[in-house]
């Protein structure tokens, strides 16, 4: 698993963490059972600081993504599971008939990119977003 | 977030003749964070410093460290024994070696960490033997850190630590702060100018702004709470409007309003949408914008 916030980007650093271990889930590279770094050492090797990792570790479990066991460390979650390789794939494919759409209609790559973007952060104005 | 406070200022103020330096400034630092205090040169940061360690009396307000009284002289040295303070200049004796400097430090404190002492010397590659005058500017930082660090200070208060070093040597010290809060009970309250080691290291914060505190809270709490919104319009922006609460600051160019706005970001969403906004588009406002925003508002 490879975490690596931006803590310039604006957007909350435990937002980011909680995403990056949620990516490391559906990909695969994170399975049902893992162990994850423990708060202090991924704090250190980040230079992130310690309280925020808690949270979004906090956060993690909230979601039911991560088990946090006494003393024995974070795993993630059995009832948690990659993407199939196809369901993967079929994605894929819908993002690239979409793209090819909005081109279609003159919107430029950079625009997509934003809309994509705001969509996914639910910065479209229609509420905030609450991880 | 019930930690208890290490540092509690309400109302506090110094004047210089007629020179306000503080005016009223409230301050919050719950134990076990790291604390980005931030403001340009002249806000009021290095006054505020001096209050903590009882350098500088206050004309007026509160002021308690550790729940004492930091204005009394008495509280002030208790406080004093808990604290390590690394100023800007990196204060060392000029005439010692690092091995002295470390045994003379040592013999004030009784809670002298010997295990931090052998871990740092050996991993900042300290030699005992070797001038403190013939440091580099980054091995000086390193060694007023250790020595404050090995104090046992429940607080450490930094001023600008990075201040004059390579990116390099400012990330090892930004590493160092971050595993010494995860490790041992400290809380660290640290004034910088670079804003992207806030942005890094500091889970709270605080602007001070012409003695007062302008902004203060968790930071991903203000990351996730300050918004820009981009409202395009057919025709020239309305002139008015967009002065619901939370809006920071309006700027109209042509057919486009920029609102930044702490909170009630949907408010200003729809009062766009009413005015007969074409495009919103709402995007983060990462803290050096923030910082801009809020200093350049108050101006």
């Amino acid at each position: 698993m490879l975490l690596r916030p931006n803590p310039s980007s604006g957007v909350p650093i435990y937002l980011q963490l909680m995403e990056q271990v949620k990516h490391s889930i559906e990909t695969g590279a994170l399975r049902p059972g893992d162990q994850l770094p423990a708060i202090r050492p991924l704090a250190e090797e980040l230079v992130v600081n310690p309280n925020t990792v808690a949270k979004a570790y906090r956060e993690l479990e909230h979601e039911g993504v991560i088990e946090l066991r006494h003393g024995a460390g974070a795993f993630v979650a059995s009832s948690t599971r990659a993407i199939p390789a196809d369901a993967m794939r079929a994605a894929r494919g819908i993002v690239a008939g979409a793209i090819d759409k909005l081109r279609q209609r003159g919107i430029s790559d950079e625009e997509i990119r934003r809309m994509v973007e705001a969509q996914l952060a639910g910065l479209t104005g229609t509420g905030a977003h609450r991880g | 977030m019930a930690d208890p406070l290490v540092i509690e200022c309400a109302g506090l103020s110094k004047h210089y003749g007629s020179t306000r330096a503080l005016d009223g400034l409230d301050l919050q630092v719950p134990r076990g964070s790291i604390f980005g205090f931030l403001g340009r040169n002249g806000a009021g940061k290095t006054t505020t410093i001096k209050i903590l360690l009882g350098m500088v009396h206050p004309t007026g307000g509160r002021v308690h460290v550790f729940d004492l009284p930091a204005a009394e002289r008495e509280a002030s040295v208790a406080i004093r024994r808990r604290c390590g303070f690394v100023s800007e200049e990196k204060d060392l004796y000029n005439g010692m070696t690092v091995g002295e400097i470390v045994a003379f430090t040592a013999s004030f404190y009784p809670r002298w960490r010997a295990d931090l002492q052998e871990r740092y010397l050996r991993s900042f590659e300290l030699s005992a033997d070797a001038n403190v005058k013939t440091l580099s500017r980054g091995t000086r930082t390193k060694l007023a850190l250790l020595l404050a660090f090995c104090r046992g200070a429940e607080l450490l208060i930094l001023d600008e630590p990075t201040s004059g070093l390579d990116p390099a040597v400012a990330e090892e010290v930004l590493q160092l702060l971050v595993s010494h809060v995860a490790r041992e009970e400290t809380t660290i309250f640290l004034s910088s100018h670079h804003l992207a080691e806030i942005d890094q290291i500091a889970d709270r914060i605080g602007i001070v702004h012409r003695g007062r505190m302008i902004l203060s809270g968790v930071l991903d709490d203000l990351r996730q709470d300050f918004r820009r919104v981009q409202a395009v319009f057919d025709g020239d922006a309305p002139g008015a409007g967009f002065a619901t609460p939370g809006v920071v600051r309006v700027r109209r160019k042509g057919r486009t309003v920029d609102v930044t706005a702490h909170g009630h970001v949907d408010d200003v969403v729809a009062e766009a949408r009413a005015l007969g906004a074409v495009a919103v588009d709402v995007s983060a406002v990462p803290l050096k914008e923030m910082f801009l925003e809020l200093v350049a508002m108050e101006d």
